[in-house]
């Protein structure tokens, strides 16, 4: 294999990457913060990537405005949704939640489903993102490259705000010790319903983003949520340069598996996450008794 | 009654327990031409008390339930179609020990976690299972499974008839009656009661010496087993077997479903959640299935919020309510 082929194959996972890191990092927080089971994650990317593609279609926003509607739109219901199902279940079991997401996933499906309809749905790329650009040592898809752009930039935004900032500080501390941030004064539920919305909308974001390599239909929140769920749990719960570094390697992974392993590519990123997770229960980058 | 003899009488059988079995064979006699229908309830009964084992009674909150009826449809399935092995009990008694098998080896390195790396792991042998399934194609018929399996007679005198279901049913009903029984009696041992107490307060179990561990595993591992019996029916019953069919986070999200519907932890909920749901699925989803996700959905979300204990728990509410405050 010569270095450009390498190179390019490199990119297309990391480009995938970026859309995993970009729709888990929420569910990492908000899981953290928590510690809710939120199986209807992937059920925001949806929303957010159906009205990311159906304002461009039918307002005729401009790619970013369109992906700017889409992240306050999915934020804001997801506020509502919170307070209204999420919070009533934060002291409840693990089952109770489990069902209330799938519960709610199966909601959005249906919704999405009946308003829309079943089929997939394309995302028309402006001009400047479709294409290619000359990297000198080979031509490469414009639109990858933005992504892998975007997500680090989102990566290290995040990352400044996180560790930064007065209010990453108590994110951090209240997933470290809900507790104890909380006898600090800290209003962990109003920090949750907050990461939460914020999280919901970058969900969405990454959901209109990556509909061109993920796709877009109402099956999308579970045909994707073992790979969400593997990107939160490999990187550790709330660490947001662990979602980062695992999301690349899985996307990476994926990426090289389903060139050479067309059939059954995936069977190996589920061994392996099995492997990490026996090996290490709280992640490959999380903090020992996180979990 | 004081609360001693109440304990020591919980297992004796009462005379409504006997009530579901005639039913289902009244069944037999009154719908001759919805067999086809209700032998996939019994499976369906089967295999939500497998999961009521690991899940109403050990409380291991699993996504990955179904591997084990997969495994256990895909161990007669492969038997019937690549050695000829179309004995019906045998089959079924390779299902379970495979079945076993994967849930003993599983379970020995799973449940040393909890929260959600359990749940992810679950969800990650399943998906591994799948996978397998998808992969090896030469073994497995892959994606399109492996149709058209036969089996030979029960005991050499009833064959399985394809269009009426009168044999299979009748042979899913035995079938589920002795698993039935088996389960009844590990949940009133000091085994089940054991299971119980590691669900209600883990720590005082450790505190007091229970062997935790030994005890969840056990009970994994009967109920893959268990839940194999239930997948092996299903292919035996229907003479095929597809990832589609017995794979899959979809089937395992629903007979999670059944069981909460019924109410877990209490024996009779798989009873109550299967007839609820299939009946339901059955009407509605092949007409309107949007609307039936949709309900299914909002169903789901007012059970986590509302009605945590099923439909027999809102029965037992509505009852107390009646009897007034005691």
């Amino acid at each position: 294999m010569d270095l450009n082929s390498l190179i390019s194959i490199l990119l297309g996972g990391m480009a995938a990457g970026m859309v995993l890191f970009i729709v888990s990092v929420g569910l990492s927080v908000t899981m953290g913060l928590m510690g809710f089971v939120n199986l209807a994650h992937g059920g925001f990317a949806m929303l957010g990537g159906y009205a990311i593609v159906l304002s461009m279609k039918h307002w005729g926003l401009p790619f970013p405005a369109a992906l700017a509607f889409g992240f306050f739109a999915v934020a804001g219901v997801s506020v509502v949704l919170e307070r209204l199902l999420y919070a009533p279940l934060y002291r409840a079991t693990e089952l109770d939640q489990v069902l209330l997401t799938i519960g709610l996933a199966f909601v959005m499906i249906a919704t999405v489903t009946l308003s829309v309809g079943p089929e997939t749905q394309t995302v028309e790329l402006p001009e400047w993102l479709r294409g290619q650009t000359d990297l000198g040592l080979l031509q490469y898809r414009t639109y990858s490259l933005v992504l892998i752009l975007a997500g680090t930039a989102l990566m290290i935004a995040l990352w400044l705000g996180f560790e930064r900032t007065r209010i990453g500080a108590r994110i951090r501390a209240a997933v470290d010790n809900r507790r104890m941030a909380q006898s600090m004064g800290v209003d962990v539920g109003r920090l949750f319903t907050l990461t939460f919305a914020f999280g919901s909308g970058l969900a969405a974001i990454g959901g209109g983003l990556g509909a061109e390599i993920l796709g877009l239909d109402p099956q999308y929140p579970f045909r994707y949520l073992a790979y969400f769920l593997i990107v939160v749990a490999v990187g550790g719960l709330g660490r947001i340069s662990g979602v980062f570094f695992a999301a690349i390697v899985i996307g990476v992974l994926d990426f090289v598996l389903k060139i050479y392993f067309p059939k059954g590519g995936t069977l190996f990123i589920y061994a392996l996450a099995l492997i990490l997770l026996l090996a290490r229960p709280q992640g490959l980058f999380g903090k020992k008794g996180a979990q | 009654m004081n609360a001693a003899t109440e304990l020591a009488r919980r297992h004796r059988l009462r005379w409504w327990e006997a009530l579901p079995w005639i039913a289902s064979l009244a069944c037999f006699f009154a719908f001759p031409n919805y067999l086809a229908f209700a032998t996939q309830v019994l499976i369906t009964i089967l295999f939500a008390l497998s999961l009521d084992l690991v899940l109403g009674y050990a409380g291991i909150v699993t996504l990955g339930h179904a591997a084990f009826f997969g495994a256990g449809a895909y161990t007669v399935g492969m038997l019937a179609m690549h050695l000829g092995w179309n004995e019906p009990f045998s089959g079924l008694l390779a299902a379970a020990l495979v079945a076993g098998a994967i849930g003993l080896a599983s379970g020995l390195v799973l449940l040393r976690t909890h929260g959600l790396a359990l749940l992810m792991l679950t969800l990650c042998t399943m998906a591994l299972l799948e996978q397998a399934a998808n992969m090896g194609a030469a073994w497995t018929g892959g994606f399109d499974g492996m149709p058209g399996l036969s089996f030979s007679k029960i005991l050499g005198l009833f064959g399985f008839d394809v269009l009426y279901y009168r044999s299979q049913y009748l042979y899913a009903l035995a079938v589920l009656f002795v698993c039935f029984a088996i389960v009844r009696t590990l949940i009133y041992s000091s085994f089940g009661q054991s299971l119980t107490g590691i669900r209600e307060n883990l720590l005082r179990m450790h505190a007091v010496g229970a062997p935790v561990r030994a005890r969840q595993v056990l009970a994994y591992t009967i109920s893959a087993a268990l839940a194999g019996v239930a997948g092996a029916l299903f292919t035996q019953a229907n003479g095929y077997v597809s990832i589609q069919a017995v794979l899959g986070l979809e089937r395992s999200a629903g007979i999670m479903i059944v069981l909460i519907l019924g109410g877990y932890g209490r024996l009779y909920g798989a009873f109550v959640g299967a007839i609820v749901y299939m009946l339901l699925e059955h009407l509605l989803a092949k007409a309107y299935p949007t609307a039936w996700q949709l309900g299914l959905g909002v169903t789901l979300i007012a059970v986590a919020l509302f009605a945590r204990n099923g439909v027999i728990g809102m029965f037992d509410a509505l009852r107390r309510r009646l009897d007034g405050p005691a």
